[in-house]
């Protein structure tokens, strides 16, 4: 080393100055619960089961989905549908019990991809924290959209990788 | 009048721990968010607008966590650890002249707690005493890296002690004397040691570094190596006090900094505030502070720039590099002081 080099005091001021220059910078962070960030259209977040236009539940309980999931987070039971059910559930047959654990959920989309009815879509949506595990298992009722308030996931259904119909 | 002088100095006692607690607590604060700001976070802004409020939130979390004594500790010794740091930190400010003769109620009131004529000395012995606090409270955790840290902050402290005293020295050579308020009033106006002695500052710097366990020289504590050094096995309001002494002895070296070399509260121009005495006062207060808060700034900018120093590299720098530098400006110091007073 040069003697200039070994007086340190030189580099030292470089580093500075170089941190200082960032105090400067305008930050980049999202201040999260106040701001979000934009999602990707193809955001893998909290899961939604469809209702169809009129209303009733896509799902027939095939269990694709469960037999798909790489982590076996989902869980089901069937039951038949009774006739004054039938603007409730769009099949014979339906998910009675309907559970995904959060916990256990990559959200790597086999699900959605292995369903034949187009009742499982994952959303841009988060999954929101919890004191307790058990409540990171999600039923029906936080899983099925109101039919209020539908969530839209039109932008998934159009980036080819299933026909609309 | 005795009565008076003691209120007076009662206030100020007062005032000055609440404002050094209050400053070291902001300081925690600060640190944060300068940590931040050059790591390009924001830093904490939860607890308040600004996160203002963090300081709080900190103490209050320190206080309410479990008090816990290792089961093989030296109990006293355990606990007098952290007093000691705290004392010892806190009461280097009594010598600290803080701004001009305030006047008021028709008496002249001295913003300087105690008016020793060896004020340097008592700084430099209080500050020494400091690293007992961790060598005691490292070395009664029973704990092998707190004993690492305890032994690394002693060997850290006589090899930095040393060049900081004989730099200290200097000084004392041009202003003739060992009281802090002499120093500060051979410095009026613009007329600061730093033009003098810009090598003595920087040895100082350093070795103020070095004395308050400030990264780079943190080796005590030294989070990745030894789990917090000294404080590993310490935990609520007593690693509070360890982690706040640290904080006040910075605040307290930034202002013997400030004394020493760069004027004190003097600051140019203040001759035109003759007639007003309680302005003058005010505004020399300020001045102090503000030189204060520079140095602390330049601490934490310092902190969160340089990586630490690895064991062999401290002591080399300290007995091979800034003890020889420290001599020989106090021989050159010393020969041109002689040279000026026609000793020859």
């Amino acid at each position: 080393m040069t003697f200039m080099e070994k007086l340190y005091i030189p580099a030292i001021i470089k580093g500075m100055l170089v941190t200082f220059r960032h105090i400067l910078k305008r930050r980049k962070t999202i201040k999260y619960p106040e701001e979000t960030r934009e999602f990707a259209p193809v955001y893998r977040g909290m899961h939604v089961l469809k209702r169809d236009e009129q209303g009733r539940e896509n799902c027939t309980a095939c269990g694709l989905c469960a037999v798909a999931c790489p982590a076996e987070a989902i869980t089901m039971t069937s039951a038949e549908r009774t006739k004054e059910q039938k603007d409730l559930y769009r099949e014979e047959k339906y998910a009675s019990m309907y559970e995904i654990n959060m916990l256990r959920c990559i959200f790597c989309g086999l699900c959605e991809e292995a369903c034949p009815k187009e009742a499982i879509f994952l959303t841009d949506r988060l999954v929101p924290t919890q004191f307790e595990r058990g409540e990171f298992i999600y039923g029906k009722d936080k899983l099925v959209e109101s039919k209020e308030h539908r969530i839209d996931i039109t932008k998934r259904q159009f980036t080819g990788k299933r026909s609309t119909i | 009048m005795e009565t008076f002088f003691w209120i007076d100095k009662l206030v100020l006692v007062l005032l000055l721990f609440l404002i050094s607690l209050g400053i070291a607590a902001y300081q925690t604060y600060f640190e944060r968010k300068l940590a931040g700001w050059i790591q390009d976070r924001v830093g904490p802004d939860r607890a308040g607008k600004f996160g203002i409020l963090q300081p709080i939130a900190d103490g209050v979390k320190m206080f309410m966590k479990e008090d816990f004594t290792p089961a093989n500790a030296d109990k006293w010794l355990f606990i007098l650890g952290p007093g000691i740091a705290m004392f010892t930190s806190l009461i280097t400010s009594s010598i600290i002249p803080w701004g001009t003769d305030l006047q008021l109620f028709g008496r002249s009131i001295s913003l300087q707690v105690a008016e020793i004529n060896i004020g340097i000395l008592f700084a430099f012995g209080i500050i020494s005493i400091g690293v007992y606090g961790i060598m005691i409270g490292g070395w009664a955790s029973n704990n092998k890296y707190s004993l690492f840290g305890a032994i690394r902050a002693s060997s850290q402290m006589i090899s930095y002690e040393l060049a900081m005293g004989i730099s200290a020295i200097t000084i004392i050579m041009i202003s003739g004397s060992l009281d802090l308020r002499a120093i500060v009033e051979s410095q009026h106006g613009m007329n600061w040691n730093i033009f003098y002695q810009p090598v003595a500052f920087v040895v100082f710097f350093i070795c103020a570094l070095a004395e308050t366990n400030r990264a780079p020289f943190d080796l005590p504590e030294c989070e990745n190596e030894l789990i917090g050094g000294y404080h590993t096995e310490y935990s609520s309001m007593k690693l509070g006090l360890f982690l706040f002494s640290e904080y006040v002895a910075m605040f307290v070296s930034s202002a013997l900094m400030a004394i020493l070399f760069f004027g004190g509260y003097n600051f140019p121009g203040m001759d035109y505030l003759k007639d007003s005495p309680n302005l003058l006062s005010l505004i020399s207060v300020m001045v102090f502070f503000a030189k204060i808060f520079v140095f602390i700034f330049v601490f934490m900018w310092i902190r969160w720039t340089i990586p630490r120093f690895r064991f062999d590299q401290l002591m080399h720098l300290g007995w091979k590099v800034l003890i020889p530098i420290a001599l020989v400006n106090m021989l050159i110091t010393g020969f041109v002081v002689a040279l000026y007073e026609h000793w020859f």
